[in-house]
């Protein structure tokens, strides 16, 4: 009996912290590797890692903030692609990055707004309000895109003093451009409001029960619309990470799937900010993981077959470990006013 | 609400017919004619002709039986993509990966399609479909036993499935079915034969039809049968559905099973109808489709058609705008976006004509769609 009940405490810490347990053992993997081929390889599989993480993750905490305060966002995807081309066009424009991640950021605010007009105020579901954002998304980068535009440049790293120089940890840590320092800070932000601060209270409120939060007082609306917002304004840094820091110019639908991704990532980090940091390096490992061995040539077998890694392991991951995830009460449903 | 109730002031049961209709067809109709407004505008503000722009996109989708023929070409898949995800949304479940199911019910449909020959067409066209059905049907089970099973929520576990259907399809399709005609360097299958493509009778695509009538029998399914109402059942209220009884887990796979068959037999119908090869890139996109599609055609077979074919108009007519008008085709993505925001939005456009009658909620985001 205490044996099972012992079992039992085991299986239950596991579940709790297998995002950790994980990312420790693959950072040990990684580490034991690098050992074994020397420390140039695991700082770049590592550092391409925290790459591939950063718009994943930016796209999780945009939609955690909409679901935590019962907004479901399925138009993450398009706010990248929006604010990416924005940012883009005003660093050609402009010249000036500064510029053109405030514009970035703003475009995804705004397209958050519009989410939220489409799902507070007029109570469209949901899931078509975010599909609107999508299309629309894809319709006006693709229309206004010419061709042919070029950039002064991107944003390039910035080493953070002699903290760079620590060994494999310091270049993928400390020597990164500021998108990326501001999305680990971000993370850290985010699950204070949220946890910590009245105003992340007041959202969890909103996002289970709307109506009991009504009743003492919390301005339903307000909270959804000023998360949603949010949310849309961190989307659009994601979209500036794209053109600005990660590819340093525009493609068509480039965001790839990325706000999809994401939310994938949400949901795997169980609605926390923490969880979904760990669930995107998880999967930027993994992307890393595969650029890898495609680009050494060690393993002979079809890249196709390792182009499918990272979206396998994500769906063994969540099947086997992260079992029934548990989304806000509150989630997807238009609030009514008595 | 209680104005439903009252008997409408239109006694001649003919009237009544149009009245019926009317109410049906006034919401997407005006939704159509704003976002084309909206459309118009900003064509103007990026300095292009608005009235031959739309010109261009008329003629190109209805000017002549050929361009009638390639509207009808570009709605059929787009009415099997659209049903597939319009059914899951009936069972409660948002099949993003109709995309995925799509690829390789087109892969299947081509191999079958140049693997046999000799076959009479009225065994290979069928055959050929039917495995693009079955393999899309299959790929669906996947995240239907995922979700029933472990509770991978299945919008993650399709779009992950999404993306390892590109990557198995450019493996069959740059390896072992790869055309190995001499001069090919491009990853696709050889041309099915003959006896597997479905024909175009003057400018009606079989394949149209048989969309048409996959919608009937659809509806069929969901209204008229037994497990229609179960897969409803379940869609409702899982948890009530499996109060009365029914076998919430079966559904559920059952469900995207059937959502995955017709995702299928869309991409196939594309390979055997039009495309005739396989080849990675053709087909992207039409899954994705058939989510715009099913939400505007009000997750109903019926309306999945109608607003199909305004997609597919759309498709059609774009490369006609595109060349003699000069307007990029991508503004009917902007457009489709519009449309499907005014048909949610419904409040808007009753109020702009004053429509009676209670609105009909389309509910598909429950949540994220707990067991």
């Amino acid at each position: 009996m205490t044996e099972n009940l012992f079992l039992q405490n085991t299986l239950d810490i596991f579940r709790r912290w297998w995002i950790t347990i994980l990312i420790s053992l693959l950072i040990l993997i990684a580490l034991v590797w690098g050992i074994i081929t020397g420390p140039s390889v695991t700082t770049a599989v590592l550092a391409s890692t925290l790459r591939h993480s950063t718009p994943l993750v930016l796209g999780a905490l945009c939609g955690l903030l909409g679901e935590r305060s019962g907004v479901i966002n399925i138009g993450i995807e398009g706010q990248m692609l929006m604010s990416a081309f924005i940012a883009f066009l005003l660093n050609v424009w402009t010249g000036n990055l500064v510029i053109a991640v405030l514009a970035g950021v703003l475009t995804g605010a705004i397209m958050g707004l519009m989410l939220a007009f489409m799902s507070v105020t007029l109570k469209i579901d949901q899931i078509i309000g975010g599909t609107v954002l999508n299309i629309l998304a894809i319709g006006l980068t693709g229309y206004f895109y010419t061709v042919g535009l070029v950039t002064e440049g991107k944003f390039q790293p910035i080493p953070l003093g002699p903290l760079a120089d620590i060994p494999i940890i310091g270049p993928v840590l400390f020597n990164n451009p500021p998108i990326t320092y501001a999305t680990i800070i971000l993370v850290f932000v985010v699950q204070y409001v949220l946890f910590y601060t009245k105003w992340g209270l007041r959202t969890r409120a909103v996002g289970e029960h709307p109506r009991a939060a009504d009743t003492v007082g919390i301005n339903v609306f307000t909270v959804r619309y000023v998360n949603v917002i949010m949310g849309g304004a961190i989307a659009g840094l994601a979209g500036a990470f794209l053109t600005l820091e990660a590819v340093g110019s525009f493609e068509r639908l480039m965001t790839n799937g990325r706000g999809f991704i994401a939310l994938a990532v949400m949901i795997f980090g169980k609605w926390t900010p923490l969880g979904s940091w760990g669930a995107a390096l998880l999967f930027g490992f993994f992307s890393a993981l595969q650029t890898q061995i495609q680009f050494s040539g060690v393993i002979n077998i079809p890249h196709q077959f390792i182009g499918m890694l990272p979206y396998m392991l994500t769906i063994v991951v969540l099947a086997g470990f992260v079992g029934r995830a548990r989304p806000p009460a509150a989630d997807g449903i238009p609030y009514e006013k008595e | 609400m209680s104005e439903e109730q009252k008997p409408s002031p239109v006694t001649a049961p003919s009237l009544q017919i149009f009245d019926t209709i009317w109410r049906a067809v006034s919401v997407p109709l005006v939704a159509v004619l704003l976002a084309l407004l909206i459309g118009a505008i900003i064509l103007i503000a990026s300095g292009a002709n608005p009235i031959d722009a739309y010109a261009a996109l008329i003629q190109g989708a209805f000017g002549s039986s050929m361009a009638l023929g390639r509207t009808l070409e570009k709605a059929t898949p787009l009415i099997f993509s659209g049903l597939a995800v319009a059914f899951a949304f009936k069972g409660g479940l948002f099949n993003i990966g109709a995309q995925g199911q799509l690829l390789l019910g087109a892969l299947v449909a081509a191999a079958i399609g140049f693997g046999i020959e000799g076959l009479p067409w009225f065994i290979h066209a069928p055959l050929a479909l039917a495995g693009g059905a079955l393999v899309g049907g299959l790929y669906a089970a996947i995240p239907g036993a995922l979700k029933v099973y472990t509770g991978a929520h299945e919008v993650i576990t399709t779009i992950m499935l999404n993306y390892i259907a590109i990557n198995i399809t450019d493996f069959f399709a740059d390896g072992p079915l790869k055309d190995t005609s001499p001069g090919n360097i491009v990853a696709r299958t050889p041309m099915i034969f003959d006896s597997a493509r479905i024909p175009t009778y003057s400018f009606l695509p079989i394949g149209f039809v048989i969309a048409v009538l996959a919608a009937v029998v659809i509806w069929w399914l969901l209204w008229k049968t037994i497990i229609g109402f179960e897969i409803r059942t379940v869609g409702l209220n899982p948890n009530a559905a499996r109060y009365a009884g029914i076998k919430v887990a079966r559904t559920v796979i059952l469900t995207m099973v059937f959502s995955g068959f017709l995702a299928g037999i869309g991409g196939a119908v594309e390979t055997l109808g039009v495309v005739g090869r396989y080849q990675p890139g053709f087909n992207l996109g039409l899954g994705f489709d058939g989510v715009t599609i099913a939400l505007l055609g009000r997750t109903h077979p019926f309306g999945v058609i109608p607003a199909a074919l305004i997609v597919g108009a759309m498709k059609a007519g774009s490369s006609q705008m595109q060349f003699s008008a000069d307007v990029a085709k991508e503004i009917t993505d902007v457009i489709q976006a519009l449309i499907l925001f005014f048909v949610a939005a419904d409040m808007i456009i009753r109020w702009l004509i004053r429509a009676r009658g209670t609105r009909e909620e389309v509910k598909l985001s429950t949540g994220w769609g707990q067991q």
